[in-house]
């Protein structure tokens, strides 16, 4: 193995890493931005259904598990001198809008967790909301897709 | 009921004050021995200790028995922040490098015995304490627990040691014969979250009889968030284990510690620097 910029070393690794962060990153801003600062999101509606709170549950809970867990692989990445930045931002792309669509259609909507903001009419803020979450995922799709590594190159996953 | 407290007051300070001279004793029997001991551990289990009187012994302890929501904060001190502090103190090592060489052969085989191996398994220590809150806070054994003074010691006794074990299955400080797969674990780390987190929102539209609604819903924010601080304490320290373990021999990492006794694998095996200037795999 050489010192150059492993570009196709670990490429799996690179966009977990990536994913797990997008992850953490649009839970910390949901509960950030949305519940703490803008008080539009409630802690807990009294009308949500016990799978709706178990959902919430394991989710912010894995987002700081993966929060974590991404930055100690991309500090990993980054020792092994097999960081591919434009990989990772894919998957963080990947991960930060897949979060923002599942939360805004399967939380907000199906599984009526709480609603994006508390007004009368509520359909533009989820409109907003998840054509945005689809405009992210799709970036990192096609950043993922670029990226990919050809088949025939060696790969060095699982250490 | 305060003045049954003032019993069960003397018998925590009494074992506070007991586990720390113990923990005292052994560091400095293993320094005679000319092994030291890094001063970050002692002040670990210090706090441990210190946190563990604040929720049973001090003040706070008194006004949890008006109030739901002091009650929950002194639940994170003695249920995770203490077991966590304890844990990082690695009581364990500093028993086997204190005890005189044949009483740390018998700790060490009582340690490796199968009994201990299924309550330090991740699952057995998650369901004992995740399990436990929720069938003292989902269940009217809150009301019992807290009508007899015995009863409340021995659930916080038990919130204490259920929350030792699931912090010592999950952290690899102190030696054990059996660790579980660091995949397991952080699977169990997460679920063991969600269950937190969820019995915590739950509690915010159902708190147990006789609280009001506005003290079970601060509560239920203390219990969710102040829960959260200390699970990413835990998940970044699953996380370094990894970190270390799985470093390029390249790589030299700060290991300050790890000389335990051969006897048992230690958890957490820093890589030793060597070979530098080649790159691995």
């Amino acid at each position: 193995m050489t010192e150059e910029s492993g570009s196709s070393r670990y490429p799996a690794r690179n966009l977990w890493s990536g994913v797990l962060f997008g992850i953490g990153a649009a839970a910390f801003v949901d509960e950030a931005v949305f519940h703490q600062l803008l008080h539009w999101h409630h802690f807990y509606d009294r009308s949500t259904p016990a799978v709706g709170l178990i959902s919430d549950g394991m989710f912010h809970a894995f987002s700081w598990f993966a929060t974590v867990a991404a930055l100690f692989l991309f500090a990993d990445l980054r020792r092994r001198r097999s960081l591919h930045l434009v990989r990772w931002l894919g998957g963080v792309l990947l991960g930060a809008g897949g979060f923002q669509l599942y939360d805004g259609v399967i939380q907000h909507k199906v599984l009526s967790l709480h609603q994006i903001r508390y007004v009368p009419e509520v359909l533009p803020y989820d409109i907003t909301w998840n054509v945005i979450a689809l405009l992210i995922l799709l970036a990192g799709v096609a950043l993922v897709v670029r990226t990919r590594v050809h088949a025939g190159t060696p790969t060095g996953e699982h250490a | 009921m305060l003045e049954h407290r003032s019993w069960a007051d003397g018998l925590w300070m009494a074992v506070g004050m007991l586990l720390l001279l113990l923990y005292l004793a052994g560091v400095l029997a293993g320094r005679r021995r000319g092994r030291g001991w890094p001063a970050a551990r002692t002040i670990a289990w210090s706090g441990g200790v210190l946190c563990c009187l604040a929720a049973t012994a001090g003040p706070l302890a008194r006004i949890g028995q008006t109030s739901f929501s002091a009650h929950m904060a002194g639940h994170l001190l003695l249920g995770m922040l203490a077991p966590l502090l304890l844990v990082l103190g690695a009581p364990v090592t500093v028993a086997l490098r204190g005890l005189p060489l044949q009483h740390a052969r018998r700790l060490s085989r009582v340690l490796a015995r199968p009994e201990l191996a299924v309550l330090t398994h991740p699952v057995t220590a998650a369901l004992l304490d995740v399990g436990g809150l929720w069938l003292l806070y989902g269940t009217p054994l809150f009301g019992w627990m807290h009508a007899s003074p015995a009863g409340h010691l021995v659930a916080q006794i038990h919130v204490l040691v259920a929350g030792y074990l699931f912090t010592f299955s999950l952290v690899g400080v102190d030696p054990t014969g059996h660790r579980a797969d660091i995949r397991l674990r952080s699977a169990v780390l997460v679920a063991a979250l969600a269950a937190h987190g969820i019995l915590a929102k739950r509690l915010y539209v159902d708190p147990p009889a006789g609280v009001s609604v506005a003290d079970g819903e601060r509560a239920a924010m203390v219990m969710f968030y102040g829960g959260d601080l200390v699970e990413i304490v835990l998940v970044v320290a699953v996380c370094l284990e990894w970190y270390r373990r799985t470093a390029p021999r390249s790589v030299g990492t700060s290991a300050g510690e790890g000389h335990g006794p051969a006897v048992v694998r230690l958890g957490q095996i820093p890589s030793r620097a060597s070979d530098p200037g080649r790159q691995t795999e």
